[in-house]
């Protein structure tokens, strides 16, 4: 008899503090809810703050890190002299290693005409140090870009670049436009 | 002199930067005479938002799935096989993210910071495995959790931890989880993502710390299975308490247990509680005297914890990115000589006022000492109700599972000889 009392007494606490959490966790529900996103976000790289310290190489949590140059040719001024691709301080192309700016050779240059050059980026072996990006900024239209390429990134719940980044350029976009560069028309 | 030139270099400096940041066209984009047609800027679009609520429903259909799979159909071999397949989906194929252990900080984050949105899915991922767990307990933990799949099948050979040990390796989540709510609510740093055991696996990809760390916790689950559940997991409190008051839970015997004592040693996790011996009154007395005192000193331990951590809020608040930037640059404006660091370079070529930064540098470390004194005091509640907790008996005639710590894994259910 004294134990169906104990028993019933139980039973009736934990319901009440059952609905309790349930409650609670509906009101959490319900009040985020009207501050969530429309949809998904990504994180990328606002090129206006970006400073090209080079940690986008080293701080993802992949080995080879998402972050990569992105050449937005629309705004290339071909140059022959490209501060993107050729070291510092280059003038005259005499020595054959003017064009060792990048570490891992990931810019090629192709001839179109006299004095034009075509840059591409060769995504493979591109780690996202940002040299040539610097070099571009500095000394050209600023064509070069770093971006986080959206086919490699994990969308980390936190970016672990984001997390070192001495501009705080990273931040999170909405995946429809998932992509800002300067110059370029953002497109799905 | 030196001051005309340290103006002319400033200017120059500057003046470089705009044209940076406003990206003018220094060289115009040439006409092209040899019928060069310029290719197209080419970047790869993200995966589509369609797949985050496929997510949603494949993690809604598994948390049914398992829920019934454990209640009802009380097979280990099912709950066995979803488990894989969750470590294969969640961990494997969507790379352990985001998931419920990592979405408390997005929940936590956005209840302190009012400006920070978070996406629909990480709410989703946060409530419905606590709300599962409120009604069929930590069905979740079983078969869900990418993270505890991985370890559960490394659980050869467990062995049976003493009961002071557990408890006391058993206080480790509540500071974690107290740790990841003060970083989190003060936007500082998602400290359970960063330093995600698993994840690294899951991604083939991670820093050779992590792989360590992964790697020893992986050899630890042969003999003591599932330490991270059981002794880190932030994520696990929260179902842990919301657990024991749950509507349902695995049962080891269908219906009534005969105290056969087949499934004593049957649970990895140490999670079945025996029966007892008869009420002992001069015992019990004793324990109520002592509850009294426990609960008296609870208050007092609080107290003791939360002054203690708020002497250390400076130093929790030196992880947020503001804070030390702030400190960095009022350090590097005292020893001139010094070479500033990057960040205090960018900043000042930033142009945004210092006297802001210290502002909201001072907002911060304010939240933190507030914050570190509710954690010092969260973990003293915690101190104090365990301590409290072991004056607590309750009687018990039959084996039964410990609402609280148990996975609702279904070892326990293929020894139990009762099967009607």
């Amino acid at each position: 008899m004294d134990d169906k009392k104990q028993i019933k007494r139980r039973e009736f606490i934990n319901t009440g503090v059952r609905i309790g959490i349930g409650v609670g966790l509906g009101a959490i529900g319900v009040v985020l809810s009207t501050r969530t996103l429309s949809g998904k976000s990504v994180w990328q790289i606002d090129p206006a703050k970006c400073v090209q310290c080079g940690k986008c190489a080293t701080s993802c949590v992949l080995e080879q890190s998402a972050v990569k140059c992105v050449h937005v040719i629309e705004m290339c001024g071909y140059c022959d002299l490209c501060g993107g691709y050729l070291r510092p301080e280059t003038k005259e192309l005499n020595t054959a290693a003017e064009s060792q700016l990048c570490p891992t050779a990931a810019i090629a240059r192709k001839f179109v005409e006299e004095p034009f050059f075509e840059y591409h980026i060769i995504e493979e072996l591109c780690i996202g140090c940002g040299k040539c990006v610097k070099g571009c900024g500095a000394f050209g239209n600023g064509s070069l870009q770093l971006q986080v390429q959206h086919k490699l990134c994990v969308n980390c719940n936190q970016c672990a670049i984001a997390r070192v980044c001495p501009s705080e350029a990273f931040s999170r976009v909405p995946a429809t436009a998932p992509y800002l560069l300067k110059g370029f028309e953002n497109k799905k | 002199m030196n001051k005309n030139a340290r103006v002319a270099i400033l200017i120059i400096f500057t003046s470089l930067l705009v044209f940076n940041i406003f990206g003018i066209q220094r060289f115009p984009k040439p006409e092209f005479e040899s019928g060069y047609s310029q290719p197209e800027t080419q970047v790869p679009s993200p995966r589509g938002a369609i797949f985050e609520y496929l997510d949603l429903a494949v993690f809604i259909g598994c948390l049914s799935l398992i829920s019934w799979l454990v209640i009802k159909k009380r097979s280990r071999k099912g709950v066995f096989w979803l488990s894989i397949f969750s470590l294969l989906y969640f961990g494997f194929y969507r790379k352990g993210c985001i998931c419920p252990v990592g979405s408390l900080q997005n929940i936590s984050m956005a209840l302190f910071n009012p400006e920070y949105s978070l996406p629909i899915t990480a709410i989703a991922f946060f409530v419905l495995p606590l709300g599962f767990t409120l009604f069929f307990g930590r069905t979740f933990c079983a078969g869900v959790c990418p993270l505890g799949a991985i370890q559960d099948i490394f659980a050869f050979r467990p062995v049976s931890l003493k009961s002071w040990v557990q408890s006391l390796l058993g206080l480790i989540p509540f500071i974690y989880l107290g740790l990841a709510v003060l970083f989190a609510a003060t936007g500082t740093d998602f400290i359970v993502c960063r330093y995600d055991p698993f994840v690294g696996f899951f991604r083939h990809n991670a820093s050779f710390m992590m792989f360590a760390i992964g790697g020893i916790l992986l050899l630890i689950s042969v003999f003591i299975a599932r330490p991270y559940c059981r002794f880190l997991c932030p994520y696990g409190v929260l179902l842990n308490l919301v657990s024991r008051f749950s509507k349902k839970h695995l049962s080891i015997a269908p219906s009534k247990c005969i105290s056969c004592r087949l499934c004593e040693d049957a649970c990895p996790f140490g999670a079945i509680d025996k029966p007892t011996g008869a009420k002992n009154k001069e015992q019990s007395n004793v324990l109520v005297k002592r509850l009294i005192l426990y609960c008296l000193i609870t208050p007092l331990l609080m107290g003791v914890c939360g002054w203690t951590a708020s002497k250390y809020h400076e130093s929790f608040a030196k992880v947020n990115f503001k804070v030390r930037l702030a400190n960095e640059i009022m350090l590097s404006a005292k020893t001139e000589t010094a070479q500033p660091a990057l960040e205090v370079t960018t900043f000042r070529a930033s142009g945004k006022a210092v006297e802001k930064l210290y502002a909201e540098a001072a907002r911060i470390v304010d939240r933190f000492y507030i914050g570190s004194w509710f954690l010092g005091g969260f973990i003293g509640l915690v101190f104090g109700l365990t301590l409290a907790r072991f004056t607590l008996v309750q009687y018990r005639t039959e084996y039964t599972t410990n609402k609280g710590t148990c996975f609702s894994c279904a070892r326990c259910v293929d020894y139990c000889p009762v099967k009607e």
